[in-house]
């Protein structure tokens, strides 16, 4: 994931069907509504939204890159920079600040030695504060890839960086 | 006891699946629709129920369905918001993580009635493990021949597709998410023209909540005057409400509009009460954008008449005394919580989910979060709560959507009624970082008189 | 001809006119003229989707039309709404609206750096015009102003984000004269800015025109950057022989030097003839231009506070007795 050279930047086959049948959900020339989807794939694919990935899913879809630019730095849930294999994206708004989820930050900081928006050392984790999420009633909760964990404790979080810490690309992509 | 329109089966095991959903009743409603319907006539039973939208906004879908322009050979779209967002609601991802079905089944039923023949669910980015659910749905709804070409021989064609955001609370305004769903920055249109003239694509388009096309299909059902009987007034049918905050039970709830906020609060089947025992202090009752109330005017109205969970009753009193049903994201605090920074925590919200597009919501919503983060850590001035009344009133209502309305109106409601904490942050620069100001003081609101 | 528009009445601070149907409330204030036109300053005719965003030009709806006198509840952007037939509109004469305008031109300069000074585009400035008639004389903003590197894009321009107010225009110009858009607005809510992501020049034929719509300094011609406040300079309008553009543009002199080349601008700072790059950084030289006289500027620039006649020719000193 960390060669960025513009020549290395593919889909393999399997994503490339994908991106297909994405397109294909919308009429002819309007394929430029997939992008959106195609970028989420891109940031999994390749660890983030570097320029040449932009690039590369621009001639995909067709479209100018600066009409990629413009979207990948608009959604907070694209990284144009690097970060680490496991994202821990904790919510702090509203219901889960009243339910402890500053707390559960700074435990996180301490824990991993690393501040808001920091990736540890060893590459494997950023810790990233979001907002609402819509657990808002099985507050305090986080997002790793796409699994929400909620009701959180941090005996719980213990439990869940120790698992992403031994196998974090399998479960960044995993699922309940 | 309450009755159930969406949420009946929702503890049937296995009810995410097709199998399980057909036979405990599901697509009869399409059934019924496509054998024997028009689509005038669903829209007109939709008219009669007297649904309103549940994403927030509270307009009459059988009104806004009527407003879809049709030209000769320009296809329409039927759009459904799934990009829940509003803090404190969480109904939505509920609905459609648990019964994904009921929502690809209301998608047939709108989509017929409007006559569109390609549809799409746009589900906030956050949300994708529930846009898989959906899609294996789908795919199940399109072997059983619910969705594709003549589905089940009445001559109607729907294309029905999931599509994401990528973070971005804009998009749950319907021509933000237009936008985005044509794969650009989420920045809101200027209306008009209105989507129903021109949207997505520049077709004439609708976009209803996730909740709001559930509804459709009891609705189709049962008929819309029987749906219309359940509720109180104007508030027809059920709503789900998103529970959450110091209450003992937090969890979506469908309740029937019209039971009294305090059985909601403090009833065992719902909330079951503040949790540790300890006192309500105040109330949002439909999303972080609807004005807080203080404890004294959550369960009762300043007439001192028990306030409902219904669209009218929670918004009596206009903003000086009352609030809104908005979202149904139903957010409790209990006395030892601190108005003053929830009010930063929000402002801090819609500061970093404005669009930046026009001027009053881009920086206004900045220099709020800057002034209450200056109150909430004690270097606060007793004139920042006139400045910040002076900011979020410079923004309401002038900006292009209403996220600016959204972002102004927690700030106007928690001064309007919690002032006193606000000038105790600026008085006790000290105390208001070691412990929390507590309830206020009932204030006496002169009554109205007819 | 038999076939006339049927026209509609509209009344704005209490005048009245007659205009098309499909006409916005700004464009009929702008046919009326005066102090009834609201300020603008994202708002461009000529440019497809703009307006709407910097709220300046709100206005007050008091009857929405002959048909349904009712008020319109909120201010409405005056660029982006059209008239109906009897529609009463107040501009100046409305209290709501010159304390929501005052509102937008305090919210504009927070993050404003203030620094006309040392900022080319003071004297035709629309934020500088707009704050001297709406803004307060300080400031409540305590925080520290947003920032921004200046950047080169390209060769001429310079791009100084950090007095940019979000108008969208040169986005949306660079969509209509270029095939190719290279730059846009990146990132979003305060936080947004103009840019190109990866370090770009923009060197389209017609690219230089961002600079004329540009309502602040934040997009600067390289080439007259520094060289003299533009209250020193003659406009004058010249023409030139130009395979790319219409070759009418004004060249501001100093003494015998070309200093700088723009398109013609009307009186509301609109350009209705763009000129490509050729003309505006290349041709400096008298010989480049066919002059044609001085050039009357009518409200976008300290220009048109009479610094010279009308008919004065070229070689008189600058600063005339009025």
């Amino acid at each position: 994931m960390e060669n960025q050279n513009i020549e290395n930047i593919q889909f393999p086959k399997d994503l490339l069907d994908e991106v297909q049948r994405i397109t294909s959900l919308f009429p002819e020339g309007k394929q430029k509504s997939a992008l959106i989807r195609v970028l989420h794939i891109a940031q999994a694919h390749f660890g983030y939204l570097s320029a040449p990935v932009m690039d590369y899913v621009a001639r995909l879809l067709l479209i100018q890159p600066i009409e990629v630019y413009e979207v990948a730095t608009f959604y907070s849930m694209y990284d144009t920079q690097p970060v680490g294999k496991v994202k821990l994206e904790v919510c702090r708004t509203g219901p889960c600040m009243i339910e402890g989820a500053e707390k559960l930050v700074s435990y996180i900081e301490n824990k991993l030695g690393i501040k808001d928006g920091e990736t540890t050392e060893d590459g494997i984790f950023t810790l990233k504060t979001v907002e609402c999420l819509g657990a808002c009633g099985y507050a305090p909760m986080l997002q790793a890839g796409e699994k929400f964990h909620e009701h959180l404790t941090e005996e719980k979080v213990d439990v869940l960086i120790e698992q992403y810490r031994l196998n974090p690309v399998a479960n960044y992509m995993g699922q309940e | 006891m309450s009755r159930k329109l969406l949420l009946n089966n929702v503890h049937v095991e296995g009810i995410h699946t097709y199998d399980v959903y057909r036979k405990n009743g599901g697509y009869a409603a399409v059934e019924k629709a496509l054998k024997s319907m028009t689509p005038e006539e669903v829209v007109e039973e939709v008219k009669k129920s007297g649904l309103r939208g549940r994403g927030g906004a509270g307009f009459p879908t059988g009104m806004k369905w009527s407003f879809i322009a049709k030209p000769e050979g320009v296809p329409r779209h039927f759009l459904c918001n799934a990009d829940e967002s509003e803090p404190g609601t969480f109904k939505d991802r509920y609905l459609m993580e648990k019964i994904p079905h009921l929502l690809i089944e209301g998608m047939i039923l709108s989509s017929f009635a409007l006559g569109c023949e390609q549809s799409y669910i746009y589900i906030r980015g956050e949300y994708m493990y529930v846009l898989r659910i959906l899609e294996k749905a789908i795919a199940e709804a399109y072997q059983n021949g619910w969705l594709g070409k003549n589905i089940k021989g009445s001559g109607f064609n729907l294309d029905l597709s999931v599509s994401p955001g990528a973070g971005a609370y804009i998009c749950g305004e319907e021509t933000a998410m237009i936008e985005s769903l044509e794969g650009k920055r989420g920045n809101p249109r200027m209306k008009p023209p209105f989507p129903a003239i021109q949207g997505l694509w520049q077709r004439p388009t609708v976009v209803n909540n996730v909740e709001t096309i559930c509804a459709v299909v009891p609705i189709v059902n049962e008929g819309g005057e029987a749906y219309a009987g359940v509720g109180i007034g104007r508030s027809a049918g059920t709503k789900l409400i998103s529970a959450g905050g110091n209450i003992n039970k937090p969890g979506v709830y469908e309740i029937e509009m019209g039971i009294t906020v305090e059985e909601f609060i403090y009833g065992d089947q719902y909330c079951g009460g503040i949790k540790n025992g300890k006192k309500l202090k105040a109330c949002v009752p439909g999303g972080s954008s609807v004005p807080i109330l203080p404890h004294y005017l959550v369960c009762k109205t300043a007439e001192g008449t028990d306030r409902l969970m219904s669209y009218e009753s929670l918004a009596e009193g206009g903003f000086a005394t009352g609030s809104m049903l908005g979202s149904g994201g139903f957010i409790v605090y209990d006395e030892d919580q601190c108005i003053v920074r929830n009010t930063w925590n929000f402002a801090r919200f819609y500061h970093h989910e404005s669009c930046g597009q026009c001027s009053p919501c881009r920086e206004g919503t900045g220099w709020m979060e800057k002034v209450l983060h200056r109150l909430e850590y004690g270097h606060g001035k007793i004139e920042d709560i006139d400045l910040l009344w002076d900011i979020q009133r410079k923004i309401e209502g002038n900006t292009i959507c209403p996220l600016g309305d959204a972002a102004a109106w927690p700030v106007a409601a928690a001064i309007r009624h919690f002032r006193e904490e606000f000038e105790w942050h600026v008085k006790e620069p000290n105390a208001c970082m070691t412990r929390n100001y507590g309830l206020v003081t009932e204030k006496i609101f002169e009554k109205v008189n007819a | 001809m038999s076939e006339q528009i049927q026209q509609i009445k509209v009344t704005i601070d209490d005048q009245t006119i007659m205009v098309d149907p499909g006409t916005s409330i700004l464009s009929a204030a702008r046919q009326i003229g005066g102090n009834v036109v609201p300020p603008a300053m994202c708002f461009y005719s000529s440019l497809k989707g703009s307006g709407g965003k910097c709220r300046t030009c709100l206005v007050e709806v008091s009857a929405g039309s002959e048909k349904d006198p009712r008020p319109m509840p909120k201010l409405v952007a005056s660029c982006s709404t059209n008239v109906m037939d009897g529609m009463i509109v107040k501009n100046k004469t409305s209290d709501r609206v010159i304390d929501a305008r005052k509102g937008v031109v305090e919210l504009l300069l927070i993050n404003h750096p203030l620094d006309c000074p040392v900022c080319d585009q003071a004297g035709e400035c629309s934020l500088q015009d707009l704050a001297f008639e709406h803004g307060a004389s300080h400031s409540r903003y305590e925080f520290e102003r947003r920032e921004f590197d200046q950047i080169d894009i390209g060769e001429y321009i310079k791009l100084h984000m950090t007095r940019c107010i979000l108008c969208y225009r040169c986005v949306y110009i660079a969509n209509q004269l270029t095939d190719n858009r290279e730059h846009g607005v990146l990132k979003r809510g305060d936080a947004s800015e103009i840019g190109t992501f990866i370090e770009n020049s923009l060197d389209n034929d017609f690219i230089g025109n961002v600079i004329d719509v540009c309502p602040v300094g934040a997009l600067t011609d390289k080439t007259f950057r520094f060289r003299s406040r533009v209250w020193y300079t003659k406009p004058m309008d010249a023409s030139c022989s130009c395979g790319k553009c219409s070759g009418n543009a004004v060249v501001w002199m100093i003494g015998d030097e070309i200093a700088r080349v723009t398109a013609r601008k009307d009186k509301y700072g609109e350009v209705k003839e763009f000129i490509c790059n050729d003309c505006r950084f290349n041709k400096k030289e008298l010989s480049d231009w066919k002059i044609e006289g001085p050039r009357q500027i009518d409200r976008h620039s300290v220009i048109s506070a009479n610094h010279y006649e009308k008919a004065a020719p070229i070689h008189t000193p600058l600063l005339n007795k009025a």
